[in-house]
């Protein structure tokens, strides 16, 4: 008894000054019943059950195996919607990334000194964070009609307040030493931002801005689910009629294209930071 | 010679490195780019409804469907649909990162033989290329439609970053305060115990955590597919342009994004500085 007794009230150290400390609870003891009943309730409404998994789970490999070989014919009808899927992503995250500029600016504690302004921007960009790329992506597949369009506007958006978060922080932590030294010489806000705060932080921008870019070619391939363009359209079609060779074929593509851009825009920002 | 001359502001402006060159090919390039990207994104103005859409989602946030959003009972309203949503990411992590801890330290170059240790790395590149709605769509022809899916479905795309930030942990944990222990005497479990545990704890729960906020996020688009929580019934309302209850669901989406975020950041930030 004595021990278990301990295990939730650890003995008392006594000092050489003879005053006694108290250890702290080990927070595991509190933590991991917690953990375990949030496992079983969750459980409980996402009826997990492991009879399906095991009756049904050989299933995703039988699929994964019917993968391989992928139909290698299949290629000539990716590289038009993949090529679509890139120039989404490009677009997007050229127009989200300039936009995210002055947004970021509008959201800076040094820059801005207007809290109800600033309140604004920051409570709109935040709100705006929340929503899914592929929502977005289906509101504007009804407000433009199916297509890339749809989908470009919706990665713009998306990269636009995603890029005014992690770059208003920078702003934020900005040396502010050239910047007040060109406020004092007759600059105003804008300008000494311009010319004192950027040239500090353009290599993080594009950094930023690349690493942007390789969300949103996932992002971007998926955005056909909806309608909204892309190689998420034959994707979504093939595997509706589980033609599964063209769909590895598609995963394939995708995949070493994704690899590919990955590790150039990783080469690129390694040289800009 | 040079450096003992000063130089004038109007000298070290022209002094300055010449980047033209740079720029004026950066500049080219994206001018392709978007004369390529103009044959495959054309603009066909807005659909007949598209500018009455627009009026109506953003008039339909602030009227939202208030019995859709505060019924606590059903099982089809706002409450359970973010409550399902919450569970499935939650399910999804736990799982990915209990097959991740495994995986992660079998390919960590500190543990196993470099060769291995690439092999695992590669399997999991592999698994992060996907999209996670990719997952969501072959999972959906295993287990059906429905929230169990979902949590399948997050595990396995877990999986990829979980495994991924592990690895950068394991590989620098610092091997002296094992030989410490190993001097002073300990066993294996007490080494695992005092010199590994510690070590790694914390930055796996912030892994963890981090990665679930993440999945709260995939869980509400999920749904699009087919694999539980808010976003089939999101899609649902849209398409049939039930105004009211898509400001329902767009009300309580952002607040559990914007509260999951927020409790994610706090204990993350607690767990960096020390508790």
């Amino acid at each position: 008894m004595e021990k278990v007794k301990q295990l939730f009230r650890p003995k008392p150290i006594v000092l050489s000054n003879g005053k006694q400390v108290q250890p702290k609870l080990n927070p595991m003891y509190y933590i991991l019943p917690i953990l375990v009943f949030i496992t079983v309730y969750s459980m409980n409404i996402t009826r997990f059950s492991f009879a399906t998994l095991i009756a049904r789970g050989e299933q995703f490999w039988i699929i994964v195996s019917r993968m391989i070989p992928p139909n290698f014919a299949y290629f000539s009808n990716v590289v038009n919607p993949l090529i679509a899927t890139l120039m989404m992503s490009v677009v997007g995250t050229l127009v989200g990334v300039i936009l995210a500029l002055p947004m970021a600016y509008a959201s800076s504690t040094t820059m801005n000194q207007s809290n109800v302004f600033r309140g604004i921007t920051k409570a709109i960009s935040s709100v705006l964070r929340t929503l899914p790329v592929l929502v977005l992506a289906l509101i504007f597949r009804i407000i433009f009609g199916p297509g890339t369009f749809a989908g470009t506007v919706a990665i713009a958006l998306f990269t636009f307040t995603i890029m005014t978060k992690m770059f208003f922080e920078l702003i934020d932590t900005a040396d502010l030493g050239p910047f007040e030294a060109l406020l004092s010489s007759g600059a105003n806000r804008i300008q000494a931002f311009w010319a004192a705060i950027m040239p500090q932080l353009w290599g993080q921008y594009y950094s930023l801005a690349l690493y942007n870019f390789e969300m949103n070619i996932r992002n971007a391939a998926i955005l056909g689910y909806v309608g909204a363009g892309g190689i998420g359209i034959i994707l979504n079609e093939r595997l509706a009629w589980r033609v599964y060779p063209d769909v590895g074929m598609i995963l394939l593509v995708l995949m070493v294209t994704v690899l590919i851009i990955e590790n150039i825009s990783r080469t690129i920002r390694k040289k800009l930071l | 010679m040079m450096s003992k001359k000063k130089l004038t502001v109007q000298e070290v402006l022209e002094n300055a490195p010449k980047s033209w060159p740079l720029k004026v090919a950066i500049t080219l390039f994206f001018i392709i780019i978007l004369m390529i990207a103009n044959n495959y994104i054309s603009y066909n103005g807005l659909t007949d409804t598209g500018v009455r859409v627009a009026r109506n989602i953003l008039r339909s946030i602030f009227s939202p469907n208030m019995d859709y959003l505060f019924n606590f009972s059903s099982r089809s309203a706002v409450p359970f649909l973010l409550l399902e949503t919450t569970a499935i990411a939650f399910l999804g992590t736990i799982i990915g990162t209990v097959i991740s801890i495994p995986i992660a330290f079998l390919s960590s170059r500190n543990i196993v033989p470099k060769w291995m240790a690439s092999i695992g790395v590669s399997i999991i590149v592999v698994i992060r290329t996907f999209p996670a709605v990719v997952y969501g769509l072959m999972f959906i022809r295993v287990t059906g439609p429905g929230a169990f899916t979902g949590v399948l479905t997050l595990s396995v795309a877990s999986i990829g970053m979980i495994a991924k930030l592990f690895i950068e942990v394991i590989e620098d944990l610092d091997p002296g305060i094992i030989e410490a222990l190993d001097a002073s005497g300990c066993n294996t479990i007490q080494k695992i115990q005092y010199g590994i545990i510690p070590q790694l704890l914390s930055n796996f729960a912030s892994t963890a955590i981090y990665r679930f906020e993440i999945n709260v996020k995939y869980a509400t688009i999920l749904g699009m597919v087919g694999a539980g929580g808010i976003g089939a019934p999101l899609i649902f309302a849209i398409n049939a342009f039930r105004w009211s209850d898509v400001g329902a669901l767009l009300i309580g989406l952002i607040l559990l994004v914007l509260v999951i975020e927020a409790v994610s950041t706090k204990i993350r930030s607690k767990l960096a500085t020390g508790e």
